[in-house]
């Protein structure tokens, strides 16, 4: 490799550049590195302060982003301030991850002179971590030599100086053949075989007696002993100078000056945490693993053991997978990373967990979630203040099974231990919205680990918390109705069958989900006094519930209790109205199928709805047909917690026209409705003479209130109630006249 | 347990270990522990050379041993111990052990059956050393056999269960007092009361709750702690029920709620008590697995 010969000219930086290059300020507002968020309560100068070299700070790189032609430093206070300015803070707080990429592009550009350059570089001390982007660019730098060879050389003492604090390395590795061709220049080439030392993994073995060398090449014989074939001293010896740069003891400097300030920068420096707290043990911050390859040797030894099917018994390397296509190439030859959990943050192993039917895979995975959900609950682990983290690996560990579509055992026997510890407030919406993932489990397990501490909560918590709740039970409801509509479409494969959920077993389950959801609501409507918000979640709930025949094939219905029913038929909203008309409009759709295909009889039938169903359902109706269109609710109501009401106690009420109360006019969801179609009917009558509105009229209204969007009350009222004729409708007319 | 040779397992004593929980290990086997040993060497080697961590002019050659103990375990069904020792050889040519750890599982019985073959159930690890080795062999172990490591504390009932099982050994007389430490929540400055009792009226004392030797109920350990800390009510008028349990110490062992133990006797009853402990912490390390 010709390594002055790039191609990069200093005009058109690396792609990504501007990509990277993010605000500055949001690392002032968000760090978890911000040293000034654990201490601004009490040094309020210091934070003023703070705040001075903060935007100083930020004019000073953008003045070295922006810079175009060489400067020189004797003549321009401009530089002179910035370059003081980069200087003491890095020093004293150390830089943002963002100032690197343009002070690195500046020091290795040669826009500047050599002393600018360094005391650049020697600024270059980081506050956390040092994005793998602003090396990359360098290293281009570096090829096409636009800077001296001493500032090559500094570069490289900081590169391996702060080669921890590199966010990624999988770019540099990819580098790997740039650092060696800079062995070559005599001067360098300790501090590169340096960092290849730092660099060299097991396949760069494949690739002069100098103690450098020496090093490097131990190294290399360690990992490849068949390709180094010349004896090494056995013997350790010093191998490469500590590179005596300025960054070292900047650095640990400011370390020692966050960590007093902030716990949040230790979890950075895996293994040397202060021993005073149990969080700050090795290994103990929230961490989902980076994915990688198994890079262990006896992997190989283990291959040798497998037929080897496909003809190759070389592995594709989870590192190299970028692209769906290559996914699609590679996935018969795909190696699985060593650390099942790094699946969390790649979408395409997730594609390729959602076709392999190794249980290992599943079991690894569910092992170490299990036990760092555990671990990090904040609620179920004393003095763990990190909530941020936890609910951000909730959210990931929520979306996974989303795009899964399945429940993790480990995330449910999780939110089985936590649940009953829980205050319902501490990460609610993930929480929630894990428990609409718990897969389909018996009815004792799910009552006493779910249902019982939920109620608790539920009954105790505001009304948002109780829609949320209903909310999430109605999608815990969804996923285990489509999970039975996928296996019923797989039912030929016998291992599908054999998952311990039969059908009636799936029905019992559901029908207990079910009425669960109408205690709590029955009860929750009572003591929050049939707010609409509330019902609405509740008829939510019941959409699905009255449609799962015919839209999820499972043979069950179940109606909803009076005391969802009543709250909603009364309802003072036209919203809760409407979707109770849809619902009552769909239990009939589905209860006419069943019927039908009961009688039909071409199919066997397992299940039949009990006769209890079609009762419910038939009292409801005429319930509601009483209220809304016969005007007869009163007298005809049959449900013993109905409307039913003895005429003479109506009449001490000295209500009149009480028989008319509820109908579609006088209804109090729909006089609002009336009003305004009595002012486009009769302009000029300004008595709101609600009487008016029968015969054809009544019609018209009809049309008015489907046109104002009511159209769960039209697909009632023209499947419910029997219009066959204009003498039917008169006659409806003159009850409720 | 019961034919263990004690010579084999005597590191263990007098050494203070602190304990983790492990998830099982994918794809461990015992038939590449050589293996284990030299690829563990090396990633030590390379993660004490990288970086600004660098200590230059201190010569070390870091060897490492990974081994098994058959004879550590609590049931033929249990996996035998693994034990994992970092050795520095310095030019004095005299090894020196600066770390160790090991793997157990003394659960016995039925905790296991559903392991999947590729799984090796360890679930209790113990180490002794600086942390910074225990985080460089954890994150091998981590990274080659994706399993993973949390420290584990000892709860004050388990601790109550470790003070009564220990001071049913019999010991010599000349044995040290037991001692147990409670920390009193809710004071702005910490409190710790130690309460010391000597050996023999605490024997005494369990002798008299103890229905069957050789066996021990939570009523018991709840009867003799209540016994404990009546006495002390009656002299210092302090009750000691409404303070936290944190650590017991006898002559035998002694173990600290944030994890430590420590096994002072030995060898047979050290390793017995080893055992006993083990038992006592398996379910804790597998509920948390």
């Amino acid at each position: 490799m010709q390594r002055r010969q790039s191609s990069k000219t200093p005009k058109q930086p690396l792609q990504g550049h501007h990509k990277n290059q993010t605000d500055l300020s949001a690392w002032r507002k968000g760090g978890r590195i911000d040293p000034e968020k654990s201490i601004q309560n009490h040094q309020t100068p210091d934070r003023q302060k703070n705040d001075r070299q903060q935007d100083s700070l930020e004019q000073a790189l953008c003045y070295f982003e922006k810079v175009q032609e060489r400067v020189s430093l004797k003549k321009n206070s401009v530089l002179q301030k910035h370059l003081a300015t980069v200087e003491s803070v890095a020093l004293q707080r150390g830089l943002p991850p963002e100032g690197f990429e343009v002070l690195l592009n500046v020091a290795l550009s040669g826009k500047f002179g050599d002393t600018v350059n360094t005391c650049l570089l020697k600024s270059l001390v980081p506050a956390s971590v040092i994005p793998e982007s602003s090396i990359i660019s360098s290293v281009s730098w570096l090829c096409v030599g636009k800077c001296s060879g001493n500032i090559q050389l500094l570069f490289l003492k900081w590169l391996i100086t702060v080669f921890d604090f590199i966010d990624h390395k999988e770019q540099i590795h990819a580098l790997y053949g740039f650092f060696f061709s800079f062995l070559q220049d005599e001067k360098m080439c300790p501090y590169v075989c340096h960092l290849l030392y730092l660099l060299t993994r097991k396949e760069n073995g494949e690739s002069g007696m100098q103690s450098h060398l020496q090093a490097l090449l131990s190294l290399y014989k360690l990992f490849c002993p068949e390709l180094v074939t010349i004896t090494l001293p056995g013997k350790m010896k010093t191998y490469f100078k500590n590179s005596e740069g300025p960054w070292k003891a900047a650095i640990s400097a400011i370390r020692r000056r966050s960590q007093g300030n902030s716990p949040l920068s230790q979890p950075l420096f895996l293994g040397t945490a202060q021993p005073q707290s149990r969080k700050r043990k090795w290994n103990t911050q929230l961490f989902i693993p980076a994915s990688s390859a198994n890079r262990n040797n006896l992997e190989q030894d283990r291959g040798k053991k497998h037929v080897d099917l496909y003809g190759t018994n070389k592995s594709f390397p989870v590192e190299q997978l970028q692209t769906f296509p290559q996914l699609l190439e590679n996935i018969h030859r795909l190696e699985l990373p060593s650390q099942m959990g790094s699946v969390l943050t790649n979408p395409l192993l997730l594609h390729y967990m959602n076709c392999i039917k190794d249980e290992s895979v599943y079991l690894r995975l569910n092992y170490w979630m299990g036990q760092t959900l555990q671990e990090e609950c904040t609620w179920c682990v004393a003095d763990n203040q990190y909530e941020d983290e936890f609910k951000d690996f909730l959210e990931t560990v929520y979306k996974t099974e989303c795009f899964l579509q399945e429940g993790f055992s480990s995330c449910e026997e999780f939110l089985y231990k936590s649940l009953p510890l829980w205050d319902g407030f501490c990460c609610r919406s993930q929480i929630l919205r894990l428990v609409s993932w718990i897969p389909l489990g018996s009815f004792s397990e799910m009552k006493s680990h779910l249902y019982d501490p939920l109620a608790q909560l539920f009954f105790t918590s505001s009304l948002y918390f109780k829609c949320s709740v209903l909310e999430s039970l109605k999608e815990l409801l969804q996923n285990w109705l489509n999970w039975h509509v996928i296996h019923l479409d797989s039912a030929s494969d016998p291992q599908v069958c054999s998952l311990n959920t039969t059908l009636s077993g799936l029905v019992n389950v559901v029908a207990e989900l079910i009425q669960f959801v109408g205690w709590i609501s029955t009860v929750a409507l009572r003591l929050e006094n049939n707010p609409t918000f509330l019902l609405y979640f509740i008829l939510d709930f019941y959409e699905t519930v009255c449609d799962m025949y015919l839209r999820y094939s499972l043979p069950l219905l179940i109606m909803p209790p009076a005391g969802v029913f009543y709250p909603a038929l009364l309802s003072m909203d036209s919203v809760s109205l409407n979707q109770l008309c849809y619902i009552m409009y769909r239990y009939r759709t589905n209860l006419v199928a069943a019927k039908e295909n009961e009688q039909s009889k071409k199919k066997i039938l397992q299940f039949k709805f009990s006769s209890q169903t079609y009762q419910e359902y038939n009292q409801y109706i005429i319930a509601m047909v009483g209220c809304l269109w016969t005007s007869t609710a009163f007298q005809k109501d049959i449900h013993p917690q109905g409307l039913h009401m003895d005429e003479e106690l109506l009449k001490k009420t000295a209500m009149q026209e009480f028989k008319t109360s509820f109908n579609i006019v006088y209804h109090p969801a729909m006089m609002g409705y009336a009003v305004l179609f009595l002012q486009q009917a009769w302009p000029d009558d300004t008595t709101f003479n609600f009487s008016l509105i029968k015969g054809k009229k009544w019609n018209w209204y009809l049309e008015y209130l489907y046109a104002q969007g009511l159209k769960g009350l039209k697909l009632f009222i023209e499947s419910s109630i029997n219009r066959v004729s204009q003498a039917s409708c008169s006659k409806a007319e003159n009850t409720q006249a | 347990g019961e034919n263990t040779d004690p010579q084999r397992i005597a590191f263990l004593l007098r050494k203070q270990w602190t304990l983790y929980s492990v998830t099982p290990l994918y794809r461990f086997s015992n038939a590449h522990l050589r293996n284990y040993s030299r690829l563990l060497s090396a990633f030590i080697a390379a993660e004490r050379q990288k970086g600004w961590a660098v200590e230059v002019g201190v010569e070390l050659d870091i060897k490492v041993a990974v081994s098994s103990l058959p004879d550590l375990k609590g049931s033929d069904q249990d996996h035998a111990a693994i034990l994992v020792e970092v050795r520095t050889s310095q030019k004095t040519s005299e090894e020196k052990l600066i770390w160790s750890g090991w793997f157990c599982s003394v659960c016995g019985d039925d905790f296991f059956e559903n392991m999947p073959e590729d799984f090796t159930c360890l679930p209790l690890f113990l180490t002794n050393g600086a942390e910074s080795y225990t985080a460089i062999v954890g994150s091998w172990f981590q990274k080659t056999f994706d399993c993973c490591f949390h420290r584990l504390a000892i709860s004050p009932l388990n601790l109550s269960w470790m003070a009564a099982m220990w001071t049913g050994c019999k010991v010599d007389k000349t044995a040290s007092a037991m001692e147990l430490i409670f920390s009193v929540p809710g004071l702005l400055q910490p409190l710790d009361i130690s309460y010391a009792i000597h050996p023999e009226d605490a024997k005494a004392l369990w002798d008299t709750v103890q229905k069957t030797p050789g066996e021990i109920t939570q009523e018991e350990v709840d009867i003799f702690m209540d016994c404990l800390y009546s006495h002390f009510h009656r002299h210092f008028k302090i009750r000691l029920s409404a303070a936290k349990l944190v650590k017991v110490s006898t002559a035998i062992a002694s173990a600290h709620c944030d994890g430590i133990i420590k096994v002072s006797l030995g060898p047979e009853i050290g390793v017995l008590a080893v055992v006993w402990t083990g038992r006592l912490l398996c379910p804790l390390a597998e509920t948390q697995a």
